[in-house]
């Protein structure tokens, strides 16, 4: 009853949104008001309908209706409830669902907006926004449905095709056939059943669909022909929201590795990780030279290509995760929707390139650039670099299918790779995240640049030296460790300049002039402040990149492992069962001493899930800033558990990866928090204008 | 590069000869750490992407215990490298060797990226240059048209590179 209702729905969502499509078109063809208007509500009308649908979805797979099979797949009578309600996100058919509802819900938001003197964008954002529902929409409807059901005949047999696989389908195939209710389902991945697992996919979504709204701008402003930098300014917040989203979804993804995997890293440069990584990158370009439109008017095709590339990155890392054409740990699902995604992709992106074409001409700059060091030359270094990352990560992703199809022999594009071609370009991203805040818009040169950064770069220099001596010996650390002092030095020094010229200016003290300097520069001071988090992040990448040491060794009762200047004894192990759960547990219990001094204990577990007959690795983890021991349980001697296999990093400073993400968050919010007025325009800097600081 | 591979392929034989002199004197069994080197740089033939001394499955355990008693023989870890190879193919490499079509895998990114950086540079260049012809001529309004040309070059070329 609920799939048919559920299914229903979306049917009528998805013709809905076709409505509202051809009544957007329409209405801007013929200059119809009230067509845009009935497309606007058209369009409100699709996230209502997609939510009932989803409702009914997730009563279903509360209520173990596992007559249906994307319930059957993804969740079990054992399972939590708030566990069964993510398991909406868990599958395949259902995330799709979740894209065209978030998409639907965002696309309502954006056009209750006032529109006012921008209302010529208005039916355009809702012809991409439709098209982009729709496309998801046919999919869940079409090919992959999460109310298709199992069938049964009238002696109870399982209804199945040739190759015998069961045959699922919303409505009954044939008469006298009645749903087939198997009595539990399949289960969640174990690998996903933690906390981190209910916000993970949720907020790499959140970041992808909310990306979709400022490219439904660009082409709005595309076919509309206006050329100013209206649409940046109007979907800014939104551009930093996906930014934020998608940096959350990231971060807490490597988290979640951290603490679940077991591999004792938080970063596999796995296809799917990499898949979510991409439109990242695009996306922060993007973030930064739509900055050179607005000040300067410059690289407006730019910015649309960077746009049109994030969007078809969205759509592609979706597909990637969800088509199963690349298996990984991530690629649970598999499904025969590989195609259309590809022929979605490749139809969006070549349309939105040809608009730019056919437009080239009338996006003009509208200064000039004047010199190799200005930051407007450094943000193109940083989007060159940006790029560059992308096309490793692009061509390492692609390679292993190329491969096969054309030698039919698979490889492997592993982190070896990854890592060989990324640092170099990461490393030059730290030095100009150092040098570009302190060149100016218009003009730059060697003389002014080295005034300003001379005294920070001979701290940060130092820095490196004090690090060689003391710390490591390891040349390229160092280089990374004084590139970080380096970011940080400038930053700092940036926010001091800053605010002891307010100090004198406006006779504050030192605390109100830095809260007032930021408040009233947001989108400056916020974005310093992301800098500096990149900057203590990166601190966590090093050290667990360079200084990782790793041992594994069996003990008996009271035997102990060294490792750097840690002791892990083994003290206990225990075993159990949680039928209710379907889980059994193996807890081991070892004495951690630092230098001879007792410091406690860490208890790594293993648990075993029995209907997925699947291991989860749990860590014991005693966390510092100055390292992480990080302790896992590989094996033990069953029934008298007199010994067992432990297997013990130590990884170096990997928290400060965490805390610079913490600070992140605190950045992207002060860069993000609404301004009071937000149609007000700032001052374009002019070319006449005189500038020898770097001044917003 | 030849060169370079030819030391790397020397450096290999001559751990090798000295770790198998090792073993033939010593006879206590591999320790995990010295399988674990080894497994580490072997990426799970059954599970993709997951390197074989992280990998939890029962079949990546067994090729643990596999690398054990190929260490205990006093095989290198070239050899079991090539083992490996031989049975399941280029994909249990972190990385395609750089042989045939697997090139591409490493030339693609830099010749990209250098072209990226060339067209950049190219039009960074184009810039300047009129700037001084400007300040020469001291007509500042007269090289504006001239510089949007540039610009627009420059656009057109960034766009080019995609």
């Amino acid at each position: 009853m609920f799939a048919e209702f559920g299914y229903g729905i979306l049917f009528l969502a998805f013709l809905v949104t076709l409505y509202s499509l051809g009544a957007a078109i329409y209405g801007a063809q013929t200059k119809s008001t009230q067509w845009v208007e009935s497309a606007r509500r058209a369009m409100l009308l699709t996230f209502p309908l997609i939510a009932i649908s989803a409702a009914s979805l997730i009563y279903l797979i509360v209520n173990n209706h596992y007559e249906v099979s994307f319930v059957y797949e993804v969740t079990s009578k054992s399972m939590p409830t708030y566990l069964k309600v993510t398991a909406w996100w868990g599958g395949q058919a259902g995330s799709l669902v979740f894209w065209a509802f978030l998409l639907s819900g965002f696309t309502s938001a954006v056009t209750l907006r006032k529109w006012n003197r921008d209302i010529e964008f208005l039916p355009w954002v809702i012809v991409v926004c439709a098209i982009t529902v729709a496309f998801f929409l046919s999919l869940v409807l079409f090919y992959e449905t999460p109310f298709a059901r199992y069938w049964q005949d009238a002696s109870g047999k399982l209804l199945s095709d040739a190759s015998g696989s069961p045959i699922t389908s919303v409505f009954a195939p044939a008469s006298g056939i009645t749903p087939f209710l198997p009595a539990d389902g399949r289960g969640l991945n174990p690998l996903l059943r933690h906390p981190g697992m209910v916000f993970h996919p949720p907020l790499l979504y959140l970041g992808f669909v909310s990306f979709v709204i400022p490219y439904a701008f660009a082409i709005a402003a595309l076919i509309t022909g206006r050329t100013d930098d209206r649409w940046i300014r109007l979907t800014r917040r939104w551009t930093l929201v996906a930014w934020l989203f998608l940096s959350f979804g990231l971060v807490l993804g490597g988290r979640w590795a951290y603490d679940v995997l077991g591999w004792g890293g938080y970063w596999g440069w796995d296809p799917v990780e990499i898949a979510a990584f991409m439109p990242w990158l695009t996306g922060t370009a993007f973030l930064h030279s739509v900055m050179i439109q607005e000040k300067r008017g410059l690289l407006k095709h730019w910015n649309m290509i960077l746009i049109i590339l994030t969007y078809s990155l969205v759509i592609f890392g979706t597909f990637l995760t969800r088509s199963g054409v690349l298996s990984s740990v991530h690629a649970f699902a598999e499904s025969a929707i590989g195609p259309i995604f590809f022929t979605y992709i490749g139809f969006s992106f070549i349309a939105s390139i040809a608009l730019l074409i056919k437009r080239w001409p009338d996006l003009q700059a509208e200064t000039e650039m004047k010199s190799m060091l200005s930051r407007e030359a450094l943000f193109l270094f940083n989007n060159l670099l940006f790029i560059s990352i992308l096309v490793v990560c692009f061509w390492g992703v692609m390679f292993p299918l190329i491969s096969e199809l054309f030698t039919g022999q698979k490889v492997t594009v592993g982190p070896p790779f990854y890592e060989r071609a990324t640092t170099p370009l990461f490393a030059s991203l730290l030095f100009l995240m150092a040098v570009a805040p302190l060149s100016a818009w218009g003009h730059s040169t060697i003389q002014t640049l080295g005034r300003s950064t001379w005294k920070s770069a001979v701290a940060a220099s130092l820095v490196g030296i004090a690090l060689f001596f003391t710390y490591t010996q390891n040349i390229g650390a160092v280089i990374g460790f004084t590139l970080v002092a380096f970011v940080i030095f400038i930053t700092l020094q940036e926010f001091w300049r800053g605010t002891r010229a307010r100090q004198r200016a406006q006779r504050e003290n030192w605390f109100v002039a830095l809260a007032r300097l930021t408040g009233r520069n947001r989108r400056r001071y916020g974005g310093y402040i992301i800098h500096i988090s990149m900057a203590i992040m990166a601190i966590g990448i090093l050290g667990i990149e360079s200084f990782q040491s790793e041992t594994q060794g069996t003990l008996a009762k009271d035997q102990a492992l060294n490792i750097a200047d840690y002791t892990v004894q083994y003290k206990e192990l225990a075993t159990w069962d949680d039928t209710g759960a379907g889980v059994n547990y193996t807890r081991a219990v070892v004495d951690v001493y630092k230098n001879g001094i007792y410091l406690g204990q860490l208890s790594p577990r293993i648990d075993y899930y029995f209907d997925s007959q699947q291991n989860m690795t749990i860590p014991g983890n005693r966390s510092t800033l100055r390292d992480d021991l990080y302790v896992l349980l590989v094996d033990w001697q069953p029934v008298s558990n007199m010994s067992a296999t432990f297997k013990i990093y130590v990884n170096p400073l990997v928290n400060w990866l965490w805390i610079g993400a913490l600070i992140f968050f605190f950045g992207i919010g002060i860069a993000a928090w609404p301004d009071k007025d937000p149609e007000a325009e700032p001052v374009r800097v002019t070319r006449s204008s005189k500038q020898t600081s770097a001044a917003d | 590069m030849k060169k370079f591979f030819f030391a790397l392929i020397c450096t290999f034989l001559l751990g090798a000869a000295f770790s198998q002199s090792a073993f033939a004197q010593d006879p206590t069994p591999p320790t995990d750490d010295e399988v674990n080197a080894i497994a580490k740089h072997i990426y799970c033939p059954v599970c993709e992407n997951t390197p074989l001394d992280v990998c939890p499955t029962e079949a990546c355990r067994n090729w643990r215990e596999q690398i054990r008693s190929m260490l205990a023989e006093g095989k290198t870890e070239d050899e079991i490298m090539q083992y490996f190879v031989d049975q399941y193919g280029d994909r249990v490499l972190g990385a395609p060797p750089a042989t045939g079509l697997n090139w591409l895998v490493y030339l693609i990114p830099p010749l990209v990226i250098l072209l990226g950086a060339i067209i950049l540079f190219r039009a960074l260049k184009g810039w300047t240059q009129p700037k001084q012809a400007e300040a020469g001529s001291g007509a500042a309004s007269g090289g504006l048209s001239n510089q949007d040309e540039y610009i627009q070059k420059f656009e057109e070329e960034l766009k080019k590179r995609k």
